[in-house]
């Protein structure tokens, strides 16, 4: 009976209403966690495993020596390596590909990787239109590293106490 | 029989065994660089160190231990493990860490050995030091700072190939390996030192970083450069053969190859007949197979059977070889030669044509005289069997023929057949060495058969060889060296003239036939016959140049076949790869041909086919079996022919190591060796 009554008391005085009324009001003038993409951007992680990327040392030399170990360690298969002596008798690739649909962005390429050539950057924007634009090529994935390097040697050095 | 203990486990050991052998027997794994079972023992690694008792209290080299009764032996002490820990960071002090780049990597002894046995750090952080790289020749790529100094490539080239190339130079830190002047290798085992190599310092050449081991799908499969044929391991990937690695075969190769084996393979890459073609207007012009088929059909069908001839090649397999016998022979055609150079066997028993001894056997002969043959040349993994007899004092040579740098000491008897008539009543040293033997034997080279008065001669080596009782009761010691894979298939096939028919050497005079059948034949002058020609083969080799219908073969990479070798062994080929572009399998171009010409073979595939030859030829059905393990009597009046024996000097038909077969023709490597080689004997000419 007392029960019916306190809740006849509430309905009367609209407290329902007022609550949710300011809950409203509360996240009317509380900052937004939407972003607005692609002018705002959340924030990401150093470790983020992103569009990959093959780096080069700082005098203009690609890293990748051709060890393999990134194609045999990736679980999706997704990468295709060829090598042969370059002229100067190093280790080299002819080929180097990566078939981003099969890839799974797991990271292993990166782990396996001796030199820090093979690399996921921060990168996420890299939709095409056509199938045939993700099979990614040698040239293709050293102009990413030449386009992101900055970024993802800093992300290396943030994460390298961690490793 | 003694008895010794492995870790608290009795073990029964041959006297003699070292501690190593011993371990191993109780099923023990040790460690070990330096230690290889066919090659002296050096201990210079110390991987092998073990705790042994009695004995002084510190760890012991067990490679070149010799066990003894009663002795105890422990491979799981903590002394043994510290003692491991330590030797592998010693080695690893001057090892770069650069197995990335390096092409042992994935196969290598080091890096498996210091994962197993080694700590998980290292505590020396001085400089390592560096060594410069050794020009090695075209097969040996060197990084020499990856050496460990075990001596195995220095000893394998000294005692198995018997040219001591390569050797060690310096002391202590700055020892080296190195070859004598800095020149290249030029012995015909040389590319074993890679497979024995336990690091990377030596690796090859024309295999540089193009695959790693994981990557590749191994063969197991029948080499066929050489009457021998050696089991190897085909590695490929993606369709091309990448190398060949040899197979351990205690009867044949036990675990060497020749270099012409290992990589001749670049060869199925280039040269390759991989469409059928015909001539048009003088001109051969690309063509469909049913194109082909109807211009082999249209000209045979339009000639009389004695006006056909068929030569069969060196490389064949012998499903192709029986597929073409049965189809020409359906037709009606009786000039059939499988014997390209025309050497004079075929007919007696078919022990007058094989290595009766067995290559493993020959190791038990005490005297062995060599006619017409340089072994080193035709057949060098046999060559290295008769250097380990010679090492061991246990066998005396006699060479009638070239007198040639065969890696061992043999008498001089004479250059041709005359020496060879007269030995019986010569005397000399070996002679009556020969006669008192109580297992000689006699090998006989195609360099003294393969001539127009082979008969002949091939008559006085067995007039010779009933001398001196080379084949008597338990042994059998008549041995012909045969230097083409797919001949000792070809004669017990029967593929050779019937009577009436033509052999290859009359087949090719021009105007002796209209219609020229070339299986895969390019050592023959068939260029020589104005015959239209028909060339079943893989390359574009002499055979096919003047061919005037080209229909694409398989290489013996590229198809199941069976081959036997010059013991009459006979041994089964795996298809590693498969045809080039539209080429197929020998057999079943036969096949095909045989519908288009009206004489179907009853075969439609290859287990029929082999069904088919076993039931003719039942010997083909004794896999991997050398009729001469077990030793028969034979009647060695029955071989040979009659003939007068000319003076000429009998010589090798292997001039040039590197390029007897079309595979190899048209391989670069092949071709860098060849050069390298008349390059080395020109200087020592100088």
């Amino acid at each position: 009976m007392m029960s019916r009554i306190t809740q006849a008391v509430k309905g009367v005085a609209l407290l329902d209403f007022a609550g949710a009324f300011g809950l409203a009001m509360k996240y009317l003038v509380a900052p937004k966690k939407t972003v607005i993409y692609p002018n705002e951007r959340g924030p990401q992680s150093p470790r983020f495993r992103g569009e990959h990327a093959l780096r080069r040392y700082p005098n203009g030399e690609e890293r990748c020596i051709a060890c393999k170990l990134c194609e045999a360690i990736c679980p999706a298969q997704a990468i295709t390596i060829e090598a042969e002596p370059r002229e100067d008798g190093s280790r080299r690739t002819t080929r180097y590909d990566i078939d981003m649909v099969k890839c799974i962005y797991c990271g292993l390429c990166q782990e396996a990787c001796p030199v820090d050539a093979i690399v996921e950057g921060p990168n996420i924007e890299f939709a095409v239109e056509t199938r045939e634009e993700l099979y990614y090529d040698k040239e293709k994935l050293l102009d990413n590293g030449d386009r992101w390097e900055r970024l993802i040697a800093k992300n290396l050095e943030l994460d390298a106490p961690y490793r | 029989m003694a008895i010794a203990k492995v870790n608290g486990v009795e073990v029964e050991f041959e006297p003699g065994m070292t501690v190593l052998q011993v371990a191993e027997l109780a099923g023990e794994e040790i460690p070990r660089f330096c230690y290889h079972e066919r090659l002296s023992i050096a201990g210079n690694c110390r991987m092998c160190l073990v705790e042994v008792k009695p004995g002084p209290p510190k760890p012991q080299a067990s490679c070149a231990l010799p066990a003894a009764e009663g002795q105890e032996i422990f491979t799981n002490t903590p002394m043994v493990k510290k003692a491991r820990e330590g030797v592998m960071e010693f080695l690893l002090i001057n090892h770069p860490l650069d197995c990335p780049i390096c092409d042992q990597g994935g196969e290598c002894d080091l890096q498996d050995q210091a994962v197993g046995y080694g700590r998980d750090d290292s505590r020396y952080d001085e400089n390592k030091r560096a060594v410069e790289e050794k020009a090695m020749g075209p097969l040996i790529k060197t990084v020499m700072t990856r050496c460990i100094q075990c001596t195995r490539c220095v000893r394998f080239i000294t005692e198995v190939a018997g040219s001591p190339e390569i050797g060690l130079i310096s002391r202590g830190e700055d020892v080296e390996i190195t070859t004598y002047l800095g020149a290249a290798v030029t012995s015909e085992l040389s590319a074993n030192v890679i497979d024995l190599c336990p690091v990377g310092a030596l690796t090859s050449k024309p295999y540089a970083f193009e695959a790693r081991p994981w990557e590749l799908k191994k063969t197991e499969s029948i080499d066929v450069m050489d009457a021998l044929g050696s089991s190897i391991r085909v590695d490929g990937r993606a369709n091309a053969v990448l190398r060949v690695l040899p197979r351990i075969n205690e009867e044949v190769n036990e675990e060497w190859i020749s270099d012409k084996t290992r990589y001749a393979v670049d060869g199925l890459q280039r040269q390759r007949l991989d469409r059928p073609y015909v001539r048009v207007d003088g001109k051969l012009k690309p063509a469909s197979w049913a194109e082909a088929f109807a211009a082999v059909a249209a000209k045979i069908k339009a000639t009389a059977p004695e006006r056909i001839g068929v030569i069969a090649g060196d490389l064949q397999d012998a499903e192709s070889l029986k597929a073409t016998k049965d189809l020409f022979t359906a037709l009606g055609v009786k000039n059939l030669d499988a014997r390209q150079d025309g050497v004079a066997l075929g007919a007696g028993p078919r022990e007058s044509w094989l290595f009766n001894s067995t290559i493993a056997g020959i190791e038990d002969a005490d005297v062995v005289l060599f006619v017409g043959s340089n072994p080193r040349l035709e057949a060098p993994v046999l060559n290295a069997r008769f250097r380990k007899q010679w090492i061991a004092g246990k066998t005396r040579f006699g060479v009638i023929g070239e007198q040639a740098d065969l890696t061992f000491d043999y008498d001089y008897l004479g250059a041709g057949a005359k020496t060879l008539s007269g030995l019986a009543k010569a005397k000399n040293d070996f002679v009556a060495a020969f006669k008192a033997a109580e297992r000689p034997a006699i090998i006989i080279g195609q360099g003294a058969i393969a001539r127009a008065d082979g008969a002949a001669i091939l008559k006085a080596a067995a007039d010779l060889a009933k001398t001196f009782k080379v084949v008597r009761e338990g042994w059998n010691g008549w041995n012909v060296l045969h230097t083409a894979a797919a001949r000792v298939a070809g004669l017990d096939l029967g593929f050779v003239p019937a009577e009436g028919g033509l052999a290859a050497g009359d087949m090719l005079k021009p105007g002796a036939l209209d219609v020229l059948f070339l299986l895969g034949a390019d050592e023959c002058e068939s260029a020589a016959s104005d015959a239209f020609k028909i060339y079943l083969g893989t390359h574009g080799d002499a055979g096919a140049h003047k061919a005037d219908v080209i229909l694409p073969g398989a290489a013996y990479t590229e198809k199941n076949g069976l081959y036997v070798n010059t013991e009459g062994r006979v041994q089964m080929g795996k298809r590693a790869v498969f045809p080039k572009g539209e080429a197929k399998e020998d057999w079943s171009i036969l096949r095909a041909l045989s519908e288009t010409l009206g004489h179907k073979l009853p075969y439609d595939s290859l287990d029929q086919l082999r069904a088919k030859l076993f039931a003719d030829h039942p010997t083909f059905g004794q896999i991997d079996f050398a009729p001469g393990s077990v030793p028969t009597v034979f009647d060695l009046a029955a071989v040979g022919g009659e003939g007068e024996a000319t003076e000429a000097p009998f010589e090798s038909p292997v001039k040039a190591f590197h390029l007897t077969n079309p595979i190899a023709r048209a391989s670069v490597t092949m071709a860098e060796c060849a050069a390298n080689v008349s390059a080395a004997s020109k200087i020592a000419a100088e």
